[in-house]
């Protein structure tokens, strides 16, 4: 924990004081992680999320029928999406995909030395491989989440009109109504943290690889079921507050 | 070439290192001058390549002060840390090259970081290196299309693209055929040669020791035997060095009870 915050402090240290000691963190290294983590990751958020706005209306209209409620299925959607499943889906999905991609990759070169071989050149690790993922993870994790937002609502209404007959555009209509600012809002700030945890789990389990292959193995193993334990810890404790 | 009057360019005093609560250098003392091929030698576990890691500021040492062109690296803040970084070139026993860069980026990494010369230019100066190192023509490859001898030379490369003051070496030989190794020790000695660097190299190669070294540190179990020239060592009659130099097993006084203890597992 005293790691993850010291390493976090660093990242931001490089990322606002950089340019000043002549170490920038560099832009085009930035924007190759940006498109890395987030747009690389559009096809399968598009599908995952589609397919949770399908299961959220099927079991909607299942339980609110008992009701005799169906039409509140809309409300349902709207407030689980984007207060809980988009960013938890989204953490999840960028915890296995690029939390392990980094625990590999940072993993192997410290057991290949190329880290020790940054230091030598003078070149900060921190600075030249953390600060540019978090930077691209905080921008790219929040906009995938609204992403994932807007295709779990839309397969949402997929299914709501073709068991309820309620049009696209009425189904965007009480969208809109039904939900505010601060649904969405809670959401993002939610995949911000996340985007975080996934980041520094991954690179403190990769930095901390001693012995070789077998050392890469079990640091990416170890970054994904940390990386989401943490997030939906992190999401408990965020939504018991956002709800109080 | 070597410069004995003037002030040593790397001063080690007093330098205690441990891992954990296993001390591994027991206080050494030692003065590199300036062009000067210092050669430090010592078995396996002898401490050498811990030694390497405190000099160059990998690691932290409990005790003792390295000074580095003047400067102490035990106490120097990190700015003065990076501006020393820029006069001090590595190569390290894999090569160390970055595997998502080609061998022409990889060399050009160092002055990408450090300076702000044009890209072409950057180009031009990491392919003389390379073709300093005798590999021209082979900087668009990646390293894993490499062979052994010439990761080990791209990483020199590497090294001395930004003209060091200090080279350091962590086993130049190590895995290499006879012939390329006596390539790579006529590199290095075209190295100091052209550009006067002080040299260090860590290697247990007694051969390659003999063909570049000015002088001579022998480590063993954390401690250094002796340091001299070549001929100083060859003729000394430390019992442990001319072991070393023979190839000598070492002599190990077996305790019957221990021994016997140690086969059937029990601890005490």
């Amino acid at each position: 924990m005293g790691y993850a915050s010291a390493l976090l402090v660093e990242c931001f240290y490089w990322l606002v004081r950089g340019r000043s000691r002549k170490q920038p963190v560099k832009m085009p290294t930035i924007a190759e992680q940006m498109m890395q983590i987030g747009i690389g990751a559009i096809p399968i958020t598009s599908i995952l999320s589609f397919t949770i706005g399908l299961m959220l209306a099927i079991q909607g209209i299942h339980t609110l029928r008992t009701f005799g409620a169906e039409s509140q299925v809309v409300l349902g959607i709207a407030l689980s999406v984007t207060r809980e499943f988009a960013p938890l889906i989204v953490g999840i999905l960028i915890a296995g995909r690029t939390g392990s991609a980094l625990a590999a990759r940072v993993g192997t070169m410290t057991v290949s030395q190329e880290i020790d071989a940054l230091r030598v050149i003078g070149v900060s690790p921190i600075r030249y491989m953390v600060a540019p993922v978090l930077l691209s993870m905080i921008i790219m994790v929040p906009l995938l989440t609204f992403y994932a937002d807007i295709v779990s609502m839309l397969g949402g209404a997929f299914y709501v009109y073709h068991e309820l007959g309620l049009s696209l555009e009425a189904y965007a209509v009480q969208t809109r109504d039904f939900l505010s600012v601060n649904d969405i809002t809670q959401g993002l700030m939610k995949s911000v943290v996340f985007s975080i945890i996934i980041t520094l789990v991954g690179f403190i389990n990769g930095f901390s690889v001693k012995e070789g292959a077998e050392g890469v193995g079990k640091a990416t193993t170890r970054s994904v079921v940390q990386g989401i334990s943490y997030i939906i810890i992190a999401d408990m404790i965020f939504t018991y507050f956002f709800n109080k | 070439m070597t410069d004995t009057n003037s002030l040593p360019v790397i001063e080690v005093k007093n330098l205690v290192a441990s891992y954990g609560t296993r001390e591994i250098l027991h206080g050494i003392d030692l003065d590199i001058h300036r062009g000067e091929i210092m050669v430090i030698m010592g078995g396996s576990g002898s401490g050498k390549s811990t030694f390497l890691r405190h000099i160059i500021g990998l690691n932290r040492p409990v005790a003792g002060s390295i000074r580095l062109l003047g400067l102490d690296i035990t106490t120097a803040t990190a700015m003065e840390m990076f501006e020393l970084r820029k006069k001090v070139g590595m190569s390290f026993q894999g090569g160390a090259l970055f595997t998502s860069m080609n061998i022409l980026e990889n060399i050009k990494m160092p002055l990408k970081e450090h300076t702000r010369l044009d890209d072409h230019t950057m180009d031009i100066m990491a392919r003389m290196k390379l073709e300093m190192v005798s590999l021209g023509g082979f900087d668009k490859l990646m390293p894993a299309q490499l062979s052994g001898g010439m990761i080990k030379r791209a990483a020199l490369a590497r090294a001395i693209i930004m003209d060091p003051k200090l080279l350091f070496f962590d086993e130049p030989s190590a895995g290499l055929d006879p012939v390329v190794s006596a390539e790579l020790d006529e590199t290095i000695l075209k190295i100091r040669g052209a550009m006067r660097t002080t040299i260090v190299v860590v290697t247990h190669e007694l051969e390659s020791a003999f063909r570049i070294a000015d002088r001579i540190t022998v480590l063993d179990d954390g401690n250094i035997l002796m340091t001299g020239t070549v001929d100083e060592i060859k003729q000394c009659d430390n019992e442990r060095i001319q072991n070393l130099l023979n190839r000598q097993v070492r002599d190990v006084k077996i305790d019957a009870d221990e021994y016997l203890r140690r086969l059937t597992g029990e601890t005490i």
